[in-house]
Formats: C-alpha cells, structure tokens, sequence
C-alpha cells in the first residue's frame, strides 16, 4: 500500500516542502481538493482535536506530538518576538492511560519539546479534565495534551464543550488522546481514528523497524470532509533524533475517496 | 524563629597549627547549671526555695527501664538524689521526692529564645545544648564598661530571668565552655594568657567530649588537661586516629580550645514571620463567612507582605475552635506570590473538609516562608479572565488538588540504564547544567513505570526475538534491530544485577516496543534469561 523503497539510482525522494508545494498547486486546480485536509496546514482557529487510539502501543500520543510539531512549523513566527517561542507544555495523563502506555520519557521525547514538558499524573479522568482545563486557561503554555482511557462519565459533552470554548478563549490548543474508547459525542474540532500501520525499510539495514507510519482516518472535521490517509514521520526513521525538529507529517497516499 | 548555619572550614590540620585570627576573639559562654528545674519553677511561678521548690523534686524521662531522674532541685540534691538516677533508687534514699515530667523540646525552644535574646551583649549567639549558649563578644565589652562589666550586666539580667547561671569569657568557644563548665566563677581568658597553662588544671571532662571518650581517658590515667598535654602528641593521634567526630576525639577538642583549628559555629537568627489573625465577634460555622474572613485575611497578608517586598512560599492557617481545637491547613506554592484571590482561592479547596464543630472563633494566617518580591502590577485575577493564568498559579492550582508529586517534569539525569536516566522534579525548579544526552541511541517515547515481563521465543542463546506474548495478546516480531547491550552500573546497583540486552521492534500491526533480555546463559547471576518489555514507540 505504500510507496516503496526508491531503488538506487531513482531520483530522491521529493522533500516535504517540495510535495507540499505540489499539493498547494494541486489545490488550486482542483478546488474540490481544497477543503480537503493535509499536512502542513495553518490550525483552524483553535485547536481541539481527539485522537482515538489503542492501549497497547502509544500511536495516538505520537501523532499528536507528530501534529504538534507540525502545527508549530506551520505557524507563522511571530516578527515582534525577540526570542524563540519557548514556553512550556503539559501533558495530563490518567492513571490507567499510564499503566497501560506508560509515562513520557524525556530521551525519547522531540528535541524541541522535551526540556519543556511538565508531566501531570492524575488519578482519575475528573482531576484529569480538572487539569487539562487550567492548561487551557493558562497564558503560559505552548499547548496541552491530554491522555484519557475509556468513556468516563465524567467526559460527557458538557465538558467536551467546556475544553473547546477554553482552549478558544485562550487560545491553547489542546490534543486530547483517547486509549480503548469508543466514538461517543464531543465538540471537538478534529476528530481522527489512528492505529500504527508497518514502517518502511529503512534504507540501511532491512531487517530494522523504519520511519514510524501511521493509519489515521480523518472521521469528523467541520472544515475537511473525512477520509483516511497513511501518515508518515520522515527524520525519525531510526528512532533517534536526527538533528532539526525532525518530525513531519506526510500525506503519503490517500487510500479511500472522499465520502461526502 | 529560624536557625540556619553558615558551614565553616572544618580544616582539621592537627600536625601544623596555624594561627588564626580567632587570638583576637571574645567568646562570651552561659552555662544555666539547672535550666530544666528552673523552667520548670518559672512556668509554676514559684520562686527559689518557694512552695514546691522547698520540697525534694525531681524531673523524670520515661526510658526503657522505667523513670529516670533528669533533673533535681536544690532540696531534692541535698536529699541525695542526682540527675540520672534512676527514680527508684532516688526514691530509696529519699521516699518524700516528688515528681514532674521534663520538658526536654520546651528547654530547647526556651534555649533558642534565650541565644536569641542574649545577643544584646553580641551580634552573633549559637546554641551549645542542651543547656548553654554562646555569644560572640568581639568589640562590644567596652559597651558594657570591659569584660568585668560586661559579666557584671549579664550575671544582673539573668538573675532577674531567675535562671542560675556561669559565664566565662575566653578567646575561644571551647576554652570559654571548659572554663564556665569547670573553671572558677565569672572566669577571663585574656588574649595574652597561655591557654594551655591557665586550664591545665580543668579536668578532660571540659573538653566536651562524649562519656565513652571520658572513660577511656580516665581508664588512660589521664584525668586533667595537662596530662593531655604531657603525652607525647603522636601517641596520642595513634590511640585515636579513626575518631573523626569532634566529641569523639580529645586531640580535636584541645586544639579548638587552644584556637589552632577554627570551630565554626551556627548562629541563631530570630526571622520574622508575617503573622495576621482574626478574632470573631460570633463564632462561625458556615463556610461562606469562613471563605469572607478568608478573603480579609490574605489581604492583611498582602498588604503585610508588600511592605516587606516579600512574597510567601508557605502559608500555615490556623483555625481555632470554640472547643478548643486547632485546624491547621498548609499551603506550598510553586513561586513566591501575595496575590490575595489567587491565595484565597488555593486555601478554599484546603477547607472543603474542615469541620467547623460549635463554631470557629479565631482565625490566623502566617507566612512560614517567604522570599523576596519586587512590587508588580496587581489584579492578577481578573486579569486572568481575560488572559489566562501565569503558569505559577497553574501550577499552583494543579498541586493544590492532585498533590505536589503529581505535576512534574522530567530532568536528565547522568546515567546508562534507561530508567535511572530520567528522574523527575518539581515543575518550576531550575534544571541544573548536565553533560548533553547520547544521542547515538535510540530511545522510546514513553517507559512503562515498571518493565513488564513477557514470554519470548527467541534464537537460544542470544538471538533476536521472534514472537512474543504480553498482556495476554501474541505479538509476531517482523522487525527488530540489536542488540544493545546495557551493562549494570557497578557502582550503583548490586553485583547480583544483569546486563540488558536491548532490541528494537516492531511487530506485524506495525506497534514498535522496546523490550530487553535481562541477562545471558551462564553469566553466573541467575538461571533462564528473563524478558521485559520496558517501552513504547509511536
């Protein structure tokens, strides 16, 4: 299903602001596709996207920080600013989202992001909504991501909307990660279903896992219609941080047509 | 009251005395001979020989063999009873003697109280438990009309406190302390004395040394501080050599006393803390007039604060009630802050579970730690409607209810075994300077709080994992890439810990762990090789 190893001697890959090119130029051909959604873009407006992933590999945290940092690229530099954006974020995690994926762990975590990351264990999905909602209010923070597991009572559609209109009145985007939950009502924004998919050979040694990949279904968006699509993080192929703020998420192949 | 110390040069050079400039110090010492007996006749108000004080008293410990006598009072001591007896045998000799509990915390805080108030004759006092001060005199004896005065003044002001006391003034604390301790009354050490001749007559008990060091000493034969002396220097370094605590080693001592190696001492500095209260008119027991008096209150706090400058890191709230019961609450902020809704609202949630009983009569808010803070706009709450927060009252907030080990944030730390190379501090503490992390490795998103143990097929001995099967779901290994050989850190951890062999993988869905071997076959530190699986990739 997806692009192959290139052979030695076929031209590179295209980079990913060669192919975004190509898909703005794309765009505006095809006005149909323009809605429709791809990396890279502006966030729109505020940011409240939900994540559903499983419990027993922590996907759907690697594509929020995978959106994030492309979020933070896409945005545009403030030309007021004497100094680099550098501000903290917060990571709430329940207390079953951390015995089944685990706690952060500052080596593995992106170069731009792990020397600001302050950790919020909270016991239940209450005081986990309790702090995802000060993160929003606060000034301070770059973003807030959130890890709850199961459908509690307490994340009904009341306090779906109560994170949605904190993180716009604010302005703090919040990617609010869903383990083992099914798809119940929210406000949010965004709303993708991801499961890992299997990475590409690396180009030096076959035998080992290659750039992470993903299979993210784009199920509810109020600007883009749905689909799916197979999402790819170039530069963290091996595991290790190769330098620049490495993690991209490419379109690499949409797989089902846009369904209206 | 506060007491911190500053730590001296514990230069410890015995075998080349240096001169220091403690030859033109005044150590003012104050021994009270019977602080227990003679708080306890203040807090009774009696005085000397007065009411029960004419009677055999003594003040007893609860030890593991039953009372002991800590301390007797004049008639008591006339009777034959002794500090240390146990309350038996004293009561054999003297059935009459009455008894009362001692108070060894209370003498301590009066002593605090008392370095505290004895630097009216210098600006530096310390503590010498448990019944003794020291006061650095240095340039203020001609306050008091010289050294004589000065001794005068103190003997005048303490005998008005009704304590019984000895003073000697000396060069150095310990000569001071030896001379208050054994020397005559009102003793001085003058700079152009020889120390070693004028107390070569003290006993070695006025070393300061601990009662096993005193009983080898007089089982040696050597009983006064010249036959201390008189032994050859390097016997005596041989007879103590792996003594190394001060009080365990006379050679020490005598070299403190004669001012050849400096002793530092920790100076009592009294600290105030913003104290506001309330006292009501009716006793409340709702919690709406509770929250108002709380909101009244942090803003005295506020305004007591602002005119120091300081901002509070700690904040003690005590509620007293009608029944005579005290609440207190304790609350630890991220940065120093005086902002009276943001203190308030922190306190409200620490009160959602204080029963208020007949009623609440006396509330009081004291600052227990504070640190400095510059003026600052004020108004931060409302400002925070239509802003947001600054992180420190987020932070603030999250601890408040989820607990302070609940927000963190992860430090690298110096170290190969992955879980160890991460710890976790408070969120808004500085991260100390460390050498940068290895970057060669690759290392997962997240670590399980606990490496998990799995069943792996694998290549016997050492080969690559195959299939494997945690949580009770099977795992086909397509990928995986090692191994990486962690061995254990032998300078941390047990000589029984196994090495770690770490692999990459990823399995058929595509979901990629990081699991490790813990050990090989035949390393001689256990049987089978056990696997985990530590972390998770994206």
């Amino acid at each position: 299903m997806l692009q192959t190893r290139p052979d030695p001697g076929t031209p590179p890959e295209p980079t990913p602001e060669l192919l975004s090119d190509t898909l703005s130029a794309a765009a505006t051909l095809l006005p149909a596709r323009a809605a429709e959604w791809r990396p890279g873009m502006p966030p729109e407006g505020t940011t409240h996207v939900e994540i559903f992933a499983t419990g027993d590999s922590t996907t759907g945290t690697a594509l929020a920080l995978a959106f994030t940092l492309d979020h933070l690229r896409a945005a545009a530099a403030d030309p007021l600013a004497d100094t680099p954006d550098e501000r903290a974020w917060l990571w709430v995690q329940d207390r079953e989202a951390q015995r089944r994926t685990g706690q952060p762990y500052r080596p593995g975590l992106p170069r731009a992001l792990r020397h600001r990351l302050i950790h919020v264990a909270a016991r239940t999905a209450e005081d986990a909504l309790f702090a995802l909602e000060e993160g929003l209010r606060c000034r301070e923070l770059a973003f807030v991501m959130g890890e709850i597991t199961g459908n509690p009572r307490a994340l009904d559609m009341t306090a779906s909307r109560r994170l949605s209109l904190a993180a716009e009145k604010y302005g703090v985007p919040l990617w609010l990660v869903r383990l083992d939950a099914h798809r119940d009502l929210s406000s949010a924004r965004q709303r993708w279903a991801v499961r890992a998919a299997a990475s590409l050979e690396p180009r030096w040694n076959r035998a080992a896992p290659g750039e992470p990949s993903w299979q993210a279904e784009l199920f509810r968006s109020r600007r883009h219609p749905p689909g799916t699509w197979t999402l790819r993080d170039i530069g963290r192929g091996t595991g290790r941080d190769t330098g620049q703020d490495t993690l991209v998420a490419e379109k690499a192949r949409q797989l089902a047509s846009v369904t209206g | 009251m506060q007491k911190w110390g500053r730590s001296g040069g514990q230069g410890c050079n015995l075998d080349a005395p240096m001169l220091t400039a403690s030859s033109s110090r005044r150590i003012l010492a104050i021994w009270c001979t019977r602080l227990a007996i003679d708080r306890w006749r203040l807090l009774e108000g009696l005085a000397e020989g007065e009411g029960a004080d004419a009677a055999p008293l003594a003040l007893i410990a609860e030890t593991a063999h039953g009372p002991r006598i800590v301390s007797v009072n004049a008639a008591g001591f006339a009777a034959g009873a002794k500090g240390g007896m146990m309350l038996a045998d004293a009561r054999t000799l003297c059935p009459a003697l009455t008894v009362a509990p001692a108070d060894p915390a209370g003498d301590l805080l009066f002593l605090e109280d008392l370095a505290v108030w004895a630097q009216r004759w210098g600006p530096w006092s310390a503590l010498d438990p448990p019944d003794g001060v020291i006061v650095d005199v240095t340039g203020a004896t001609h306050l008091f009309g010289g050294e004589a005065g000065l001794l005068a003044d103190a003997h005048a002001a303490l005998a008005r406190r009704q304590l019984m006391v000895r003073l000697a003034i000396a060069p150095t604390a310990g000569a001071a302390w030896a001379l208050a301790h054994h020397g005559p009354q009102d003793a001085i050490l003058h700079p152009a004395d020889d120390p070693a001749y004028r107390l070569g007559h003290l006993p070695v008990a006025a070393l300061r040394l601990d009662d096993d060091t005193i009983t080898l000493l007089k089982r040696l034969g050597l009983k006064r501080l010249e036959d201390l002396r008189g032994v050859h220097r390097d016997a005596l370094v041989r007879r103590f050599r792996n003594r190394r605590s001060a009080a365990a080693n006379p050679l020490i001592r005598m070299d403190q006393l004669l001012g050849l190696v400096p002793e530092p001492l920790l100076p009592v500095m009294a600290t105030e803390a913003p104290m506001v209260q309330r006292r009501l008119m009716e006793p409340i027991r709702h919690r709406s007039l509770l929250d108002r008096v709380l909101a009244d209150l942090t803003a005295d706090m506020a305004r007591a604060l602002e005119g120091q400058a300081l901002g509070a890191r700690r904040l003690e709230l005590g509620l007293w009630k009608v029944d005579n019961e005290v609440v207190v609450r304790r609350l630890e902020i991220a940065a120093p802050s005086r902002d009276p809704v943001h203190l308030a609202g922190l306190f409200g949630r620490k009160l959602e579970d204080v029963d208020a009983g007949f009623g609440i009569e006396m509330v009081r808010l004291r600052a227990a730690w504070t640190e400095p803070l510059a003026l600052a706009q004020r108004d931060l709450e409302s400002s925070a409607e239509n802003h947001g927060t600054s992180l420190a009252a987020c932070v603030d907030r999250l601890t408040v209810r989820l607990g302070s080990d609940a927000v963190r944030r992860p430090i690298a730390r110096a170290s190969h075994v992955p879980e160890r190379a991460q710890r976790w501090q408070a969120p808004l503490d500085p991260e100390k300077t460390a050498q940068a992390e290895f970057e060669f490795h690759a290392r997962p998103l997240k670590l399980l709080e606990r490496p998990e143990p799995i069943a792996v097929i694998y290549e016997t001995p050492d080969g690559l994992p195959k299939r494997f099967r945690w949580r009770n779901a099977a795992h086909d290994v397509l990928r995986a890439e090692g191994p990486e050989r962690i061995a254990p850190e032998w300078w941390r951890e047990r000589s029984t810990a196994r090495l770690r062999d770490y692999y990459r993988i990823e399995d058929e869905q595509g979901r990629r762990y990081w699991i490790y071997r813990s050990g090989v076959w035949g390393d001689g530190r256990g049987g089978t090789p056990e696997w985990f699986l530590q972390g998770l990739w994206g």
